[in-house]
């Protein structure tokens, strides 16, 4: 899928004209990374092992994401459908065969490695919804309404039974946000917003104990301050206690004496706020804006409706992964097991999130090309 | 046409998306300067409130237990004292399973069932990475043998700590009294926060009279703990401040010369310096093993001392109440001149009974054959009942009763050690009191010669010979003589004195020529196992039997044929040198039959070892055990 490999020219001709890349991203995405790597090398006791580990999914993240940034628009186009399928029923899959972690069963063994085919959803459900409406014209209209509410409700159902709620979240906002900036009509989102409001009876029913527990857990997690609702009292404590200032790096009591539960994964933003302070903080947001911000940018000067509505969609995306995580640390949402983007120790989503990011690459491409 | 309506279509599409992209941005502002707030609401408004709460989470106060006061007696020899002990203890979360560990370990060392029934219980009450004690008092070779090993028994710590020994044992075990692991109700009496980190407390006698004294004040140090509450760090130290040392008023030599003159025999001995109240020997045979108490008893072993019909646990010297017996004669006699009822030197006509003017009952002698002419210094030397029976029917027990109570009969003596009992001094108002009966004559003759409602303690028949001999100036008994809290000199306790018995001068001289009478007359009681002896000194004193179940007027009273269990408790007081008093004794010898053959000799070996020995004898202790 990755062949862009048509024309005829020499090796370094190929290399120093073809390879597509936005350097504003890419200064943006690399600070974040690196500072990540500082963040984790922390969050998991100066642990040297997960830093290599953590180094070489970065490094494979960037491969994918310079990878998928050559591919041309068009061809992402084009398998947008048959990507969305393969998901579909790699997620069935899942259910019949999948291992469980965790409780969860949201692995596939494939033998030589073992992944998640959740996370080709978060990018096959906003290609496929991209894909369908680029094929219309004008706003979305009621029939484009009830296609593309199937297309992201059946995966996000799927994924849910699993369960995870966090992947299903993101999944169905992607989507969605695919519809929002296809300027599907306000009073379209009133009715929308009325049938959430009304489904949440129905999710209710739907949730397991668990995700119900977290739920309620995040009203008043004192009620039970050794169960659930640990996580966010520690995490709570680790923030607050940050100060302005920060504790320095690898000096959170929180994190280091192992109060702070999932440092290194979930809650690996409270490690950062009680080392770095509000001061960090407040720039860490400011980093994450500027990426969204960027990404955006690339997606506004898009030169078809499909790259546009993908592009913008990833943006957002991203945000709303960092905005979820931030608010569960700091105890505004539930705790749905979102990581923080890019940061938090882990591979799958890391690089789904890479290749995201070369797809935005290759739309900023795509628009340099036609503009020479 | 078509192109450019594809090209305004186009136009339109990218505008559209444009605003929607600009009101993206602009939600994700406003969220992102929500997450601010929140931000800064939790890092700098609630920054003092997390931050104590992280200290809470990774700071904790751990107490270093005071090294317990040693105990010793009047000369410096060590009562009880602090060892180290090596003891097994196992850190829960490094153990793996519990059943597969103490399955291995008996390979090595014998597991009782009490020392697991504990284990489990402490492990229970464990906090996290707090090591549980399983068996205290490890021999060398187990040690050994276990630390080889140390490999294959994971989370298992061999730990030295200091337990409490007594060197004496079973000799010292009333008088010094001894500790045990701390209980629930134990800690309902103290701070608890005190004895965070100790494990024992005393649990009778000095030990546990003076365990305010004796335990001292814990230290603590702040240590830095992670999540699962192993100690990262060491913050700070406040050292503990160890117990005081107590001296007591005990002699050695004479607490295991009076053990000695028991022979075995079950009883009890005290001794008293009449000068200051000093508590010279304080002995209950059978004793018992206090260090038993201190390793943890099971509940077998416990159950089986408890309930063994010879009594160890129970402290005679103190708890014991008896009949006084004839020791009570003296009092009796010095009530009766005090009172004016007669005088020392009127005689009468002693016969083998009495009987109340206008009644048919006879009270007996000791003595069939009565004793004949006696005036109150014979009466009192060869123990007349009858001349007493003949005494109290005249005084009456209104006369009677203030002297026994300024002696101290039927009041505990207030001594510095736990379980002392009151004995009873039975009068008008107390019979109204506990049996809702009026007094009957009768009973004021038999309280004449210490039978009846009577009861007393061998302390305070102590006390009393003390009084008698100091003529009247009443010490209170006492077993601390000196403390020292390692900070300057030790400190003397002052002798109390107590309300003292005023009496002419003359009839402390005739009652204590009486007593010299007792034992060094050949019609003395003492004459025959004592005072033919002819002691190097000049002992005064008293013998008296206690019965222990009362006979019919007409019954015979055959000792041999009674099963030994029943027989009278024997009984001496007695103080020496009869000119200057050093020493005041009483001695009980229970089942021991009569008083003058069986307990005035060992009341003599006694005064023996501290008026003849006791400055130049060698200090006879036993090798560490």
């Amino acid at each position: 899928m990755i062949s862009v490999t048509g024309r005829e020219m020499s090796v370094s001709q190929w290399a120093l004209r073809s390879l597509r890349l936005d350097s504003v991203l890419l200064v943006l995405l690399s600070i974040l990374l690196l500072l990540g790597l500082a963040i984790l090398f922390s969050a998991t006791g100066e642990s040297v092992v997960a830093l290599e580990r953590q180094v070489m999914r970065i490094g494979l993240g960037v491969v994918a994401m310079l990878l998928v940034a050559q591919v041309s628009m068009h061809a992402l186009r084009a398998i947008s459908p048959w990507l969305f399928v393969a998901g579909v029923l790699l997620l069935l899959a899942v259910m019949w065969v999948g291992d469980v972690g965790k409780g969860a069963q949201r692995w596939l063994d494939l033998g030589f490695m073992r992944f998640q085919p959740s996370e080709i959803m978060k990018l096959a459900v906003p290609m496929m919804v991209a894909w369908y409406l680029s094929q219309r014209d004008g706003r979305p209209r009621f029939r484009d309404l009830v296609v593309t509410a199937a297309l992201i409700l059946a995966p996000v159902y799927l994924i849910m039974q699993q369960p995870d709620l966090g992947t299903s979240m993101l999944v169905g906002a992607a989507g969605f946000l695919v519809i929002f900036l296809a300027g599907l009509g306000w009073r379209w989102f009133v009715g929308l917003g009325v049938t959430a409001a009304a489904a949440i009876p129905i999710l209710w029913s739907q949730m397991l104990d668990y995700q119900r527990q977290r739920v309620l857990t995040l009203f008043n997690p004192e009620s039970d301050p050794l169960g659930a609702g640990y996580h966010i009292i520690q995490s709570k404590i680790a923030i607050g206690s940050g100060g302005l200032y920060g504790k320095g790096w690898l000096n959170g009591t929180q994190s280091q004496l192992e109060f702070l539960p999932e440092r290194s994964t979930d809650f690996i933003f409270a490690v950062y706020a009680e080392e770095f302070g509000f001061i960090g903080v407040a720039l860490l947001l400011l980093l994450y804006f500027a990426i969204v911000a960027r990404g955006l940018w690339i997606a506004a000067l898009a030169q078809d409706r499909y790259a546009r509505l993908l592009g913008g969609s990833i943006s957002l995306t991203f945000a709303v992964y960092m905005v979820v995580n931030i608010g569960m640390v700091t105890g505004l949402l539930p705790v749905v097991g979102v990581p923080l983007p890019l940061v938090s120790y882990g591979g799958t989503s890391l690089v789904t999130l890479m290749v995201a990011f070369g797809i935005l690459m290759s739309i900023a491409s795509q628009k340099r090309l036609v503009n020479r | 046409m078509a192109e450019r309506d594809a090209y305004g279509e186009e136009q339109q599409d990218r505008e559209r998306f444009a605003v929607r992209i600009l009101l993206a941005l602009v939600i994700l502002g406003v969220i992102l300067l929500a997450l601010g707030w929140r931000l800064s609401g939790l890092q700098v408004g609630a920054h003092t409130h997390f931050t104590t709460l992280s200290e809470n989470n990774r700071l904790r106060v751990e107490p270093i237990a005071p090294t317990r006061g040693v105990i010793r007696d009047r000369n410096g020899v060590l009562l009880a004292g602090n060892r180290a002990s090596y003891q097994l203890e196992v850190t829960v979360e490094q153990a793996g399973d519990l059943d597969s560990l103490l399955a291995r370990l008996r390979g090595y060392v014998e597991l009782s069932e009490a020392d697991v029934e504990r284990f489990q219980r402490g492990v229970r009450q464990r906090r996290p990475f707090q090591p549980v004690l399983l068996k205290a008092g490890l021999d060398d070779e187990t040690v050994a043998r276990i630390a080889v090993s140390r490999h294959e028994l994971p989370g298992v710590e061999i730990e030295a700590r200091p337990l409490r020994f007594y060197p004496l044992g079973s000799k010292f075990s009333h008088a010094v009294g001894y500790v045990g692991r701390i209980n629930q109700q134990d800690l309902q009496r103290v701070d608890g926060r005190a004895y965070a980190g100790t494990s024992h407390i005393g649990k009778s006698g000095v030990e546990r009279y003076y365990e305010d004294l004796l335990h001292g004040r814990p230290g603590y140090r702040q240590v830095e703990v992670n999540a699962q509450g192993r100690v990262i760090r060491e913050l700070s130290v406040t050292p503990p401040q160890p117990g005081t040392d107590l001296t007591l008023t005990l002699d050695v030599n004479l607490q295991q010369a009076a053990y000695r003159a028991l022979a075995g025999r079950d009883g009890a001995i005290v001794a008293v310096d009449p000068n200051n109240g000093e508590v010279l020997a304080l002995v209950s045979a059978p004793g018992f093993d206090p260090e038993s108490f201190v390793h943890g008893i099971s509940q077998a072993d416990f159950a089986a001392v408890r309930d063994d019909y010879r009594r160890p646990l129970f402290n005679r010297a103190l708890s014991g109440q008896y009949p006084p017996g004839s020791t009570i004669k003296p009092l009796v006699g010095l009530a009766a001149l005090d009172e004016e009822v007669t005088t020392a030197e009127r005689e009468m006509f002693a016969r083998g009974y009495f009987q109340l003017p206008g009644h048919e009952r006879r009270y007996r002698d000791w003595r069939r054959e009565g004793h004949g002419r006696v005036d109150m210094s014979r009466a009192i030397a060869v123990s007349s009942d009858v001349y007493f029976y003949d005494l109290a029917h005249t005084m009456g027990i209104d006369r009677m009763v203030p002297i026994l109570g300024a002696f101290g009969i039927g009041q505990r003596t207030g001594i510095d050690s736990t379980g002392e009992r009151p004995g009873i001094l039975p009068s008008r108002n107390w019979k109204r009191a506990t049996h809702d009966q009026v007094w009957f004559p009768g009973e004021t003759l038999i309280t004449a010669i210490g039978q009846g409602y009577m009861l007393s303690t061998p302390l305070q028949m102590a006390d009393f010979t003390a009084a008698l001999a100091a003529r009247g100036e009443r010490y209170q008994p006492h077993l601390l003589r000196a403390m020292d809290n390692g900070v300057g000199e030790p400190e003397y306790r002052l002798p109390l004195l107590r309300d003292p018995v005023t009496v002419d001068e003359k009839h402390w001289d005739a009652i204590h020529g009486s007593l010299v009478e007792a034992v060094n007359a050949r019609h003395g009681t003492a004459w025959g196992s004592v005072g033919s002896t002819r002691p190097e000194y000049t002992i005064a004193g008293k013998t008296g039997t206690s019965q222990v179940f009362s006979l019919g007027e007409d019954e015979e009273y055959d000792e041999e044929e009674l099963a030994r269990r029943l027989w009278d408790h024997a009984l001496f007081v007695g103080y020496a040198p009869a000119e200057d008093p050093r020493i005041a004794v009483a001695v009980l010898v229970e089942h021991g039959g009569s008083g003058g053959r069986v307990a005035a000799p060992v009341a003599r070996e006694v005064m023996d070892a501290y008026l003849l020995e006791g400055a130049g004898m060698t200090i006879d202790v036993p090798e560490d055990e």
